[in-house]
């Protein structure tokens, strides 16, 4: 079994996209800072011919899922962002827009496009993670990148 | 499609760093760190020192395959192994000394799991050869109990988990040459230079 420190070498960085796309820059490090701490303590017992990617984005979409709950039951409301470039206070994190736009849709699209689009994993698996369907799945994602295509790019200097 | 997502950067070294230290110490808080390494500069090459919440278990030299040396560690400790400076501080402060001629002798809690029987046993030895002296692998086997056995010796030294720390590097062969060692030859005779000046 492969060193704990390579699977953070190999995939920490599309984790924090991850994270970044699905709950946003302000919780996108504790969600990433969860989701590595439950995968090293369950790392020990993955199958040695597991997808490890996979794995990955479902401890995170787990986590993102408790941090939306969390948000929801704090009355913080997540569809109008602020203006979006300083939520973080971090000028380095990324370009809001795109959050902006992400934010907008429902959970399940959101969750949709990020996996089968930023990540690349097939709709069987996207389906997997998030339950349902694999046609649902690809409905969501649909959906979503429709939406997203009709707010995010809509103006923007591309 | 792809393109939807080309502002959120797909390398962001700054948090990278920052998440990397907050997971290691996240890790040794909820006891989850099984085995802690970091590497250090030294003058006889590059160090990678390795431990685990009992002690330091492992001082591998740039020679050896710093890859497989992680990847023996995660096979026979546990694969639950990051990078995480804080708990070899001690140890790299005190190479840091002993490079300097500032120490003599070690003071940090060890973990021998790594070797055992004999080899444990010649390890034992070693520890007690003062700094600036060496013996023969002879004289080590007479000491570990078996005279005879100055061949398994040979291998206890060439095997030893924590060079430097358990001076390996004290040992000779009975015509005074330095023989061989798991750092280099070169580097048994720095350190012999080290400590005789």
């Amino acid at each position: 079994m492969r060193p704990f420190e390579q699977i953070v070498d190999q995939y920490g960085q599309v984790v924090l996209r991850v994270c970044r796309a699905v709950v946003g820059p302000v919780d996108a490090e504790d969600a990433w800072s969860e989701t590595f701490l439950s995968a090293l303590k369950a790392y020990p017992g993955l199958a040695e011919d597991a997808n490890v990617e996979a794995w990955l984005v479902t401890i995170a979409h787990r986590k993102a899922v408790d941090i939306t709950r969390a948000r929801a039951r704090g009355a913080v409301p997540v569809e109008e962002p602020p203006e979006a470039a300083s939520r973080s206070g971090r000028p380095e994190d990324w370009d809001g827009d795109l959050w902006n736009a992400l934010a907008k849709l429902p959970d399940k699209q959101r969750a949709t496009v990020v996996y089968h689009y930023l990540v690349g994993l097939p709709y069987q698996e996207v389906a997997a993670i998030v339950g349902g369907s694999t046609d649902a799945a690809r409905r969501a994602a649909a959906d979503g990148v429709k939406a997203l295509r009709a707010t995010y790019r809509e103006g923007a200097p591309v | 499609m792809t393109d939807l997502f080309d502002t959120l950067p797909v390398v962001d070294a700054t948090a990278d760093a920052r998440l990397r230290d907050r997971l290691a110490a996240a890790a040794e808080r909820d006891g989850l760190l099984d085995v802690a390494y970091r590497t250090i500069d030294s003058p006889i090459g590059g160090l990678l020192l390795a431990a685990t919440s009992e002690g330091l278990l492992r001082v591998a030299f740039e020679r050896e395959d710093q890859d497989a040396v992680l990847a023996a560690l995660a096979t026979a400790v546990s694969p639950r192994i990051l990078a995480a400076p804080a708990r070899l501080d001690p140890v790299a402060r005190q190479l840091d000394e002993y490079f300097t001629r500032r120490r003599r002798t070690f003071d940090v809690p060890l973990d021998l799991r790594l070797t055992k029987g004999f080899r444990r046993a010649v390890l034992a030895h070693l520890a007690v050869i003062p700094y600036g002296r060496t013996e023969s692998y002879a004289e080590v086997a007479a000491a570990a109990g078996s005279p005879r056995a100055v061949r398994a010796v040979g291998t206890a030294c060439a095997t030893n988990p924590l060079p430097l720390v358990v001076p390996c590097h004290r040992v000779v062969r009975s015509d005074g040459t330095s023989g061989n060692y798991r750092g280099g030859e070169e580097a048994k005779r720095d350190l012999l230079a080290l400590e005789a000046s």
